[in-house]
């Protein structure tokens, strides 16, 4: 008898190696409790988990709100393409945030707490209360894909007459999120680093999640054109980029005004720790994605564009892990450094977003049949639309 | 009537009675550790032969009450800021937030809690003072009334002005505390945070999340508005474009 021993590509036998480690640290985690799997402590209570898991989750899932405001609010139909791949990010984010606080809390069957003990001073009561109703409504946003698989016209139409209310609610809900992630730190102005404190801090969150929105976006549909083999619509992403160069362009005034207004240049020229991580966030974060991303042959370069909104990312990700970790070593002198199995479990909780976005797309029609050259000039606005279907539409 | 404890620095002795007292107290086992910790509610530090007792400072606006998403933590009308365990769910924000870095976890738990010590809430409303308070036979923590306690720490700083340095710890700091501490130094130079402020903490947060309820009025009107906006233009957009068809039509039905 032959066995037939399947074939594993080398990035499926990363993925393995991640989902195993992974449950490994997983009952690790909740039989032996969190000091067994993380570095945390008394002096670090906050480690990776909520320095990667949550505010990075959170603020990558930005696209949703940002491409879901362009389309519906400002009526850019032609976003409407890419709209249910980023909702659908979107809520694999919030739901992955949600798992990974799972993990972090150390009474994770209390999460539902905030619903009825309120404490509406509280910034952490508003996060969990953004994410409760985000996660809700981008569910909502989501469901028109299930119904339409499983052809449920009812509900289908329920849903698309409450569209508007949810889209504006998702705008308010997601802008308020990203913002008080920032607000978190308000509460310690003594501890922060102060390279990173600002009373802007919600709206330095606020402006890097809506510039990495549209970044997220474009790596994902560059990874799923390379793994569904289809065009990517470069036409639309370019666009979007000018999104996040603006949006970072406005981050760098609101940054450079906080270095004038806190004086820190005493901190950023000074030559240690925290001023090399800042001035590599701020480099590379910041300032390189604004230069790439305002240049149009980058930005209608398949790979250039790519590689220029992955650097938007990747700062994006150093910039919070700056605030919530290298910005407390200082104060706290605890050289925190996550263990081994607060890696994994964050890796894994990436793998699970890739392989569930891998199987959704695969499942349900979130990409549209590519768009024909006929509809490109319709959205430009080019074409004239015949009678027959403007009363169509109105009636 | 709000209670609270004076701490009199030049008078501790470092016999560590108050940590035994308080450990027993606690359930818990009496380490040497004198650090602040998962079982240690107070601590005596040692700064070259400066004793530091250490505990919650029951601060008059607890920036760890303010912090907590469900209000596990209350400052109660008689002084203590207290913990439910019961209605935490273990975001450790409390510990982030304290000025005085006092919440403690037990990360070795299953279903661990904060910890820090609440001014023994239950003996001090049954009239008694509290365990540290009692054990201490140097008489460097006092347990009163808040207001007496700090005309008592005016009244020592006055008589000894060579002993003590004329700052009452704790009347202002971080909003004001109800744990008051007099030294022959600065508190600054025993283990305390220079850059505290003298507003409560929680202030900072205020001032965005007074901001939210007009937020999400203005902003969801804003939104609704640019919808209604944008929607319109495009209508009659499609209109005219529908117009210019129809001449063009007619025009082309003329031509014939
Ligand atoms: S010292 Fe810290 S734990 Fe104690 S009441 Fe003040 S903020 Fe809360
Ligand atoms: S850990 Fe518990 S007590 Fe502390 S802020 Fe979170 S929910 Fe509140
Ligand atoms: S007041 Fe009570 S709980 Fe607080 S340190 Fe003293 S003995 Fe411990």
């Amino acid at each position: 008898m032959k066995i037939k021993i399947p074939k594993l590509t080398f990035w499926s036998s990363v993925f393995w190696i991640i989902v195993a480690l992974g449950i490994y640290s997983t009952i690790l985690r909740f039989t032996k409790g969190l000091g067994a799997v993380t570095n945390l402590s008394d002096e670090f209570p906050w480690g990776l988990w909520i320095g990667f898991d949550v505010l990075c989750g959170v603020g990558l899932a930005a696209g949703g709100f940002v491409i879901a405001a362009a389309v519906y609010i400002f009526n850019l139909e032609e976003y409407k393409s890419i709209l249910p791949s980023a909702i659908l990010t979107a809520f694999l984010g919030y739901l992955l945030v949600i798992i990974a606080l799972l993990f972090d809390l150390g009474k994770p069957w209390n999460i539902w707490h905030p619903i009825i003990m309120w404490n509406p001073e509280s910034v952490m009561f508003e996060v969990a209360w953004c994410v409760m109703l985000y996660t809700t409504v981008l569910a909502l946003e989501f469901s028109p894909f299930i119904f339409q698989k499983f052809k449920l016209e009812k509900p289908q139409k329920i849903i698309k007459s409450l569209t508007i209310p949810l889209v504006v609610a998702g705008v308010i809900l997601s802008t308020l999120h990203q913002s008080s992630l920032g607000s978190l730190y308000l509460i310690v102005p003594e501890k922060l680093y102060p390279i990173w404190y600002s009373s802007n801090l919600p709206y330095l969150f606020f402006l890097s999640a809506v510039a990495v929105g549209p970044a997220m976006v474009t790596i994902e549909s560059y990874l799923s054109s390379r793994a569904f083999k289809r065009e990517i619509e470069i036409h639309i992403l370019s666009k979007l980029a000018k999104v996040t160069a603006v949006a970072l362009m406005v981050y760098l005034v609101l940054k450079i005004q906080d270095i004038i207004k806190y004086n820190l240049f005493s901190y950023i020229f000074t030559l240690n720790y925290e001023a090399i991580m800042f001035w590599i966030e701020f480099a590379f974060g910041v300032i390189l994605p604004i230069i790439l991303l305002a240049n149009s042959r980058i930005r209608s370069s398949k790979k250039g564009l790519f590689i220029a909104q992955l650097i938007t990312v990747l700062g994006f990700i150093l910039n919070r892990l700056n605030v919530s970790i290298t910005a407390l070593e200082n104060y706290t002198q605890a050289n925190y450094f996550p263990k081994w199995t607060e890696i994994t479990v964050t890796l894994f909780m990436v793998a699970l977003g890739f392989a569930l976005f891998r199987f959704i797309a695969k499942h349900l029609p979130i990409f549209p049949p590519e768009v024909s050259e006929k509809r490109k000039l319709l959205t430009e606005g080019f074409e004239v639309i015949s009678i027959k279907e403007v009363f169509k539409e109105q009636t | 009537m709000k209670y609270g404890i004076l701490i009199d620095i030049t008078r501790c002795i470092g016999c560590y009675a108050c940590e035994e007292a308080c450990a027993q107290r606690w359930g818990n086992p009496i380490t040497e550790a004198h650090k602040l910790s998962s079982i240690q509610n107070t601590a005596v530090i040692d700064y070259n032969g400066v004793y530091v007792s250490r505990l919650c400072m029951h601060c008059e606006k607890p920036t760890c009450a303010s912090a907590c998403p469900v209000g596990a933590f209350q400052k109660t009308s008689l002084g203590p800021v207290i913990y439910d365990p019961s209605k935490c769910l273990g975001c450790r924000y409390c510990m982030q937030a304290c000025p005085f870095d006092i919440p403690k976890y037990q990360w070795d738990k299953l279903n661990p809690k904060v910890t820090k010590c609440d001014m023994c809430y239950e003996r001090i409303k049954a009239g008694n003072v509290p365990a540290c308070v009692e054990a201490c036979p140097a008489e460097a923590r006092t347990f009163g009334k808040r207001d007496e306690l700090i005309e008592e720490a005016k009244r020592r700083i006055n008589e000894n002005p060579e002993t003590y340095y004329p700052h009452i710890f704790g009347l202002k700091e971080a909003g004001g505390t109800s744990v008051l501490y007099l030294a022959d130094r600065p508190m600054q130079k025993l283990g305390f945070k220079a850059n505290l402020p003298e507003v409560p903490l929680s202030l900072f947060t205020e001032q965005i999340m007074s901001k939210i309820p007009g937020y999400i009025f203005w902003g969801g009107t804003l939104l609704f508005g640019i919808w209604w906006i944008t929607k319109r233009r495009d209508e009659v957009q499609r209109l005219q474009r529908k117009l210019k068809e129809m001449e063009e039509n007619n025009k082309k039905e003329n031509g014939k």
